[in-house]
């Protein structure tokens, strides 16, 4: 599949061949094809090659973690805390890494900051069409671990260094999707 | 434990897609290979050869499970025993190890490890999907999966922590393509300039197209024997065998979302003191404690206190070129912190090849001579097997031989690593061969 991005947010490769027109993979219908009279010639055919479409609908369930994404349709960002250690995980657990112990939800700060983050120009092809994004990790300073998200609010296409450490706070989806990205941070 | 030597071994050239074979005769070229290396035929192996383990990644590239016994079929090798190893990026390392227990334990006196993936089966989106399916999928997948972008949030930390700069990274991609001019089994091979690597497309902040390896289809086959094992095959070729001998293996592991890691204190080797990593939290997502660990592990077994001066080549894992950079540290070529610059001076280039780059420590100790992941290709189930299948004919002195000129060729190499490494750092194994 060609990247409809590629040639506004991309300069060519060095390597990429001349101006040529986009591949793509929607192929035609072929429903015979030439065969020689001496089989001697069959390992000189070019091979056959066919599309297998392939499409699946997983029943998932988040278990144990449930609880967070009923948090986050709530406006509420929540982390679990070692009932035995103390450890905070800012990405829920359920049982200590550290100690094997039980964890207990507890609400996680609006307010947090950059700990690292890049900007993704190419994607899978799941997001691929929501190119270029910023993906962050969150820190809190009391917080044992990091949350992964997405930056809203600063120009994909000048990052910067700048934006490790930049306080940010965290928004809601009004409209709940049950997925991760129900919460994401903009500069605070 | 007994003596485990590595005999011989084979690799399919890499290329972006095979269209012309399905996966299992990839593997017996592989195979055919390095039986012919030991001056062997099929009938006459199958006779001494005990058992085999299958290594490839994603049964999505596949859309067929079970792929491992289509290929011991195809290979004639039913009906004996084999089971297929999985553990992402590292696969390859896994089964090497995997065989290398087979024959240690006294089960098996010659086994073989082969490997393969067919990556050319989706489009580079669909597989970059499958791929980042390797990541938690509750919490991360779908927030954005994509691995450069994991691996691009790891390296702006290392930046951050350390100062390293996109140019020392640029040097391991001109290095690695440079190299792989000379390897007639590598994907890319290309004369580049730190210039060509920054003004590549941009992917994922700040790592360029020349950055990050490439998707491939290909296989490599190696095989491992006992003392014993190499007797009965020397016995039925009527030839001598230059293996070389397997010193020490070594893994570790990390949680699965990078957010999960710790910040704690260095897991320190033999050369290394506490003083040396004051107020450094590890490993944060800047280093990867698998890697420390499976050197740790690695390196107790094959004795070794200081590998900078134990070891004389290394074949690392480097899907990119920050994680070339991570690596040394982790393995401790260097303290951490210092890679980049490490990279930079040239200790990581070969001594003998112009690079187009002014290099103050050229040669130190040669990293991903053979051109790595980047410039070879990433098939994922043979990667692990194909750095056991150059480290071994580094040893063997026999680059020449196999590559059609000897310019990559470590002078008198007597030890090697070999380095094979799964998710952001979550199953990593380091092997070390030394020439018998």
């Amino acid at each position: 599949m060609a990247s409809p991005k590629r040639g506004r947010l991309n300069r060519k490769l060095p390597d990429e061949g001349p101006v040529a027109l986009p591949e793509t993979d929607d192929g035609t219908v072929l429903f015979n094809v030439p065969f020689p009279k001496d089989l001697a010639q069959l390992k000189a055919m070019a091979p056959i090659i066919i599309k297998q479409p392939y499409q699946i609908d997983y029943i998932h369930s988040y278990g144990q973690d449930s609880p967070f994404f009923a948090g986050l349709a709530n406006g509420k960002l929540l982390g679990t805390v070692c009932t035995k250690c103390g450890y905070k995980y800012a990405t829920p657990k359920l049982h200590c890494m550290d100690c094997g112990s039980e964890c207990d939800w507890f609400e996680l700060p609006h307010v947090g900051a950059v700990h690292t983050f890049t900007v993704c120009y190419f994607g899978s092809e799941e997001f691929q069409k929501e190119t270029p994004f910023v993906l962050i990790l969150v820190e809190w300073p009391s917080i044992d671990t990091l949350f992964l998200s997405r930056l809203l609010g600063v120009d994909p296409l000048k990052p910067s260094m700048d934006w490790v450490g930049m306080k940010i706070r965290a928004k809601f989806r009004r409209l709940s999707k049950f997925k991760p990205t129900d919460v994401y941070f903009v500069p605070a | 434990m007994r003596p485990v030597y590595m005999v011989s071994g084979g690799v399919s050239k890499f290329t972006k897609a095979r269209p012309d074979v399905t996966f299992q005769p990839m593997v017996k070229e592989a195979y055919d290979y390095a039986l012919k290396d030991l001056g062997l035929e099929h009938p006459r192996f199958v006779e001494i050869v005990d058992g085999s383990v299958a290594s490839y990644f994603s049964d999505h590239f596949q859309r067929q499970l079970m792929s491992g016994i289509m290929v011991q079929d195809y290979l004639g090798l039913c009906p004996k025993p084999s089971h297929r190893v999985e553990g992402g990026g590292a696969t390859g390392g896994l089964c090497f190890q995997e065989a290398w227990k087979s024959v240690a334990s006294g089960l098996m006196d010659v086994c073989v490890a082969y490997g393969f993936e067919t990556m050319s089966h989706v489009n580079t989106w669909k597989g970059n999907e499958f791929i980042a399916l390797a990541s938690d999928v509750s919490f991360d997948y779908p927030v954005g999966g994509f691995y450069s972008g994991y691996y691009a949030m790891m390296v702006v930390r290392h930046m951050q922590e350390f100062g390293t700069t996109v140019e020392q990274m640029a040097h391991i991609s001109v290095k690695n393509h440079n190299n792989a001019f000379h390897n007639p089994y590598a994907q890319k091979r290309k004369l580049l300039t730190i210039e060509d690597v920054r003004r590549a497309p941009m992917v994922a902040w700040p790592l360029t197209r020349l950055d990050i390896c490439v998707m491939s289809d290909g296989a490599a086959a190696t095989i491992l024997a006992s003392e014993e094992g190499v007797s009965k095959l020397e016995k039925a070729s009527g030839k001598r065998i230059k293996p070389a001998k397997i010193v020490g293996i070594g893994r570790g592991t990390d949680a699965m979302r990078m957010a999960d890691r710790p910040h704690r204190k260095v897991l320190l080797l033999p050369h290394e003191r506490a003083s040396d990593y004051r107020g450094l939290k590890y490993p944060g997502i800047h280093s990867f404690r698998a890697g420390r660990m499976a050197s740790k592990l690695a390196y107790e077994m094959a004795g070794i206190t200081n590998p900078l001066e134990a070891l004389d080549f290394i074949e690392l894992h480097d899907a990119y070129t920050s994680s070339e950079i991570q690596t040394y540290e982790d393995m401790g070529l260097c303290k951490y912190g210092e890679g980049g610059r490490w990279a930079e001076e040239g200790n990581s280039f070969l001594p003998n090849l112009d690079y187009g780059l002014a290099l103050k420590k050229p040669g130190t100790l040669p990293v991903n001579s053979s051109g790595g992941l980047i410039a070879c290709g990433h098939p994922v189930g043979a990667t692990g097997l194909m750095q056991a299948v150059f480290a071994l004919w580094q040893l063997q002195g026999s680059i020449k031989k196999h590559f059609g000129n000897d310019r990559l060729q470590v002078k008198g190499a007597r030890r090697g690593a070999i380095h094979s490494h799964a998710g952001t750092g979550t199953y990593v194994t380091v092997s070390i061969m030394e020439k018998v």
